[in-house]
């Protein structure tokens, strides 16, 4: 698609946004509300010489989209809920092996196959502790067509800076939705290209000794270094080990070159901060809904805002500690029992300010119903 | 075909995990286990060079290197 | 070049048990990749988790170690993205026809070209001896103290039917023929099912008393018979072994894939 004015749905800006960032390879298995990526990929991957490929199930997606990404590929893949708990083994494995990745799960109601077309965020824990054992990982969201686009890219930057899986939670509000949106022209929004090794044949490659940096250039698989990859614990060439000062060394390194960078992955976007009495604090579709109230109450002179997260994890607990210093109230707004609640309670000073303004029956959540919790907590009834 | 005469069987007493299998399915019974539990070649003029030994080393453990037979018209015609 | 150049050498000896057939179905691997003199750069082995995948830590190719099951799916990834390479799967039995079942039979109805290398001892190796979806009716297992009342697939039938384009079956007995046989595989231009038996003394041979490693090749000797031989017919119990299925006229995956793109680019210009 060229540059400029579109008028398209949540699911296809984030094909467009893929295609900008670079993907080349796609693996997925078909799941509403998740479906429209893949079918707008069929059509566009084969037009740039990538690859499209509808596999026998998610599991398969995601070990495939490893495979291809090693030998040098953007890659990525699309499910929801059912498909994304069938991925965590595979994101474990990606998360281990240091595989760069883009994971798209456009979030429906659940548990199990819950309400297939119907709005929710339930995802966000099993985004963070899906995979077994200690681990870091990213999590983002968008709100709007524009954010969808803009998250997308920065979902595949971050990927390759880090050679870690990136999770992208969309919900069923934000992938159905239609607005416009503005592709920009290629260079606007900066691409990060796969950090490759420099060195020549012959030359003693260590596809897992982190440069001063942290990052770790890779060498194509099929090329000319030849390594070794594997879900075990691993020395520097990626041949596994037990030793335990190097089990040691691979788990922090993991979990610090995301902890440690959690400034440069962290988005967010803010309105009415600065004299909030009330903070709202919301993502993805619920943070339209959130948006809408906090205007609507400016106007009537209430000092409201929002803190719309965009990386949900490694958490900005800096953030939004700092963010909700000066509030009285602090009003997550989401569509789950308080996922990301929790992690909101851990960050602010004063815990008990904290209050859920949540649905959780499928339904998308409204200004009403955020407006009902605000009356609530003001001692006003609803 | 080349006839092919032995020159030595190497074992790696490192990798060879004595299994028994190079000696048991020798067909002219050069190999046996040491008191290691190691192959060895105990009648090597007896090896026919068949390679069964080497081919079925689970360890990757014996070698049988073997060099050309001169065959009587091949020395003939050198001669000539 | 002697084929255990092949070998990442400073990892020997390996970590299999005495007598485990696994290490036979490498050596026969190896000289098959040599006799087809193919680089080490030009190969990627894609292998899952179990005593048999522990193979791709010994060969100096492109390796990846992936998860139980999934080898096959990991190297339809690898496969795609760069057809020229040859990709090899070794699996185990439980790895590659119970977890991995799934991506077994649809990469083979794919006939992407991999060769898939079945190393089928009738056991979970690695994980202390249960029953497989290999292991026989009636067999005994760790976890089967009163015999197995599962049925066994056939590998071979089973990948006949899900549409392979190479089907084989040979023995670590028949280590010459099994060379054969993967050198055939590898060069074959779709998705190749060569199934070894490969004798796990330790435990397979242990629970059903069949002997070391030595016994157990002699049963791979005296029960199985040239595909399409006499002694089949007499004696329909003996397995059979050889080449079944060789089909080089089916469309292969990539080649598909390949002119699915030519029609997309003339599309959309
Ligand atoms: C998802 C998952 N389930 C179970 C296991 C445990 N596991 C490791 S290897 C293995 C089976 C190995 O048997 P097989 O594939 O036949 O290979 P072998 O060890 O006999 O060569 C199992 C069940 C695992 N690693 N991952
Ligand atoms: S077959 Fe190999 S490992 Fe077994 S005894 Fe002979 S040399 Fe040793
Ligand atoms: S080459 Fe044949 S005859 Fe010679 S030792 Fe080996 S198995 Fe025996
Ligand atoms: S347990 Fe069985 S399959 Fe595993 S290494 Fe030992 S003999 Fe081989």
């Amino acid at each position: 698609m060229s540059a400029g004015l579109k008028f398209v749905q949540g699911n296809e800006a984030c094909v467009e946004a893929a295609l900008y960032a670079g993907l080349q390879f796609y693996a997925g298995y078909p799941i509403t509300p998740s479906s429209e990526i893949a079918e707008h990929l069929a059509v566009r991957l084969p037009r740039v010489g990538g690859t499209f490929l509808q596999l026998e199930d998610e599991i398969a997606s995601i070990c495939a989209i490893i495979g291809a990404s090693l030998t040098g590929c953007k890659v990525m893949t699309a499910t929801s809920g059912p498909g994304f708990s069938l991925m965590q083994e595979g994101l474990g494995y990606a998360i281990m092996a240091e595989i760069p990745c883009v994971i798209v799960n456009v979030m429906r109601g659940g548990p199990s196959t819950g309400l297939p077309t119907c709005p929710s965020q339930g995802d966000i824990c099993q985004a963070r502790w899906g995979a077994h054992g200690d681990h870091a990982i990213i999590a983002l969201t968008a709100s709007t067509l524009q954010d969808v686009f803009e998250i997308t890219v920065h979902a595949f930057n971050t990927a390759e800076t880090y050679r870690t899986p990136v999770i992208l939670l969309l919900d069923e509000v934000v992938g159905h939705m239609r607005e416009k949106l503005v592709v920009p022209e290629a260079g606007a929004i900066a691409t990060v290209d796969r950090l490759k090794t420099s060195l020549k044949l012959g030359m003693d490659y260590h596809p897992y000794l982190p440069r001063e940096d942290g990052r770790l250039p890779m060498s194509d698989f099929g090329g000319q270094h030849r390594y070794n990859v594997t879900g075990l614990f691993h020395d520097m060439w990626g041949f596994p080990t037990q030793e335990p000062s190097m089990v040691h060394g691979l788990l922090r390194h993991l979990v610090d070159k995301i902890a440690n960078n959690a400034d440069s992955i962290c988005r967010y976007k803010e309105y009415y901060l600065e004299d909030a009495h009330i903070v709202l604090i919301s993502y993805g579709g619920s943070a339209r809904s959130a948006l809408h109230v906090v205007e609507n109450r400016r106007v009537r002179g209430e000092r409201l805002g929002l803190l719309e997260l965009q990386t949900i994890w490694p958490f900005p607990y800096s953030v939004v500690e700092s963010k909700c210093a000066n509030a009285r109230y602090i009003v997550v707004v989401e569509m789950n029992m308080g996922q990301v609640t929790r992690a909101v309670k851990r960050a602010v000073a004063h815990p008990d300010r904290v209050v859920l303004a949540n649905r959780i029956d499928g339904v998308f959540i409204t200004p009403t119903d955020i407006r009902n919790i605000l009356r609530l907590i003001q001692g006003k009834g609803v | 075909m080349v006839k092919r005469r032995l020159k030595e069987h190497v074992i790696d007493r490192e990798w060879c995990k004595g299994c028994g299998i190079c000696v048991h399915f020798c067909p002219r019974h050069v190999l046996e286990l040491d008191e290691q539990e190691k192959a060895f070649a105990a009648r090597p003029q007896d090896c026919i060079c068949c390679l069964l030994c080497e081919l079925r080393c689970p360890d990757l453990a014996i070698e049988v290197i073997t060099e050309e037979l001169q065959t009587e018209s091949a020395t003939k015609e050198q001669t000539e | 070049m002697p084929f255990k150049d092949y070998l990442r050498k400073r990892f020997f000896p390996h970590i299999w048990c005495p007598g485990c057939g696994h290490g036979i179905v490498l050596g026969c691997l190896l000289r098959a990749i040599e006799q087809l003199a193919i680089g080490k750069n030009d190969v990627v082995m894609v292998s899952g988790i179990g005593c048999s995948s522990r193979i791709c830590g010994y060969v100096d190719f492109h390796t990846l170690h992936t998860l139980h099951g999934r080898a096959l799916a990991f190297a339809t990834g690898v496969k795609m993205s760069v057809p020229r390479l040859n990709v090899i799967v070794p699996m185990g039995d439980g790895d590659a026809l119970a977890i991995g079942g799934n991506h077994f039979i649809h990469a083979a109805r794919r006939n992407i070209a991999m060769t898939a290398i079945v190393m089928n001892n009738r056991t979970y190796g690695m994980t202390g001896g249960q029953y497989s979806p290999l292991s026989c009716h009636g067999d005994f297992a760790t976890n089967a103290p009163y015999g197995n009342i599962d049925h066994d697939f056939d590998v071979v039938e089973l990948a006949r039917a899900a549409g392979a384009t190479f089907v084989a079956r040979s023995t670590t007995f028949h280590a010459r023929q099994t060379t054969e046989i993967i050198r055939k595989a590898i060069a074959h231009p779709g998705f190749a099912v060569v199934e070894v038996l490969s004798q796990c003394p330790t435990y397979y041979g242990r629970k059903n008393k069949q002997g070391g490693a030595a016994e157990m090749m002699e049963w791979y000797r005296d029960n199985t018979t040239p595909v399409g031989s006499k002694a089949k017919q007499q004696n329909p119990t003996l397995i059979e072994r050889g080449i079944f299925v060789q089909d080089a006229g089916k469309p292969e995956y990539c080649c598909e894939y390949k002119k699915l793109v030519e029609r997309a680019r003339r599309g959309a210009s």
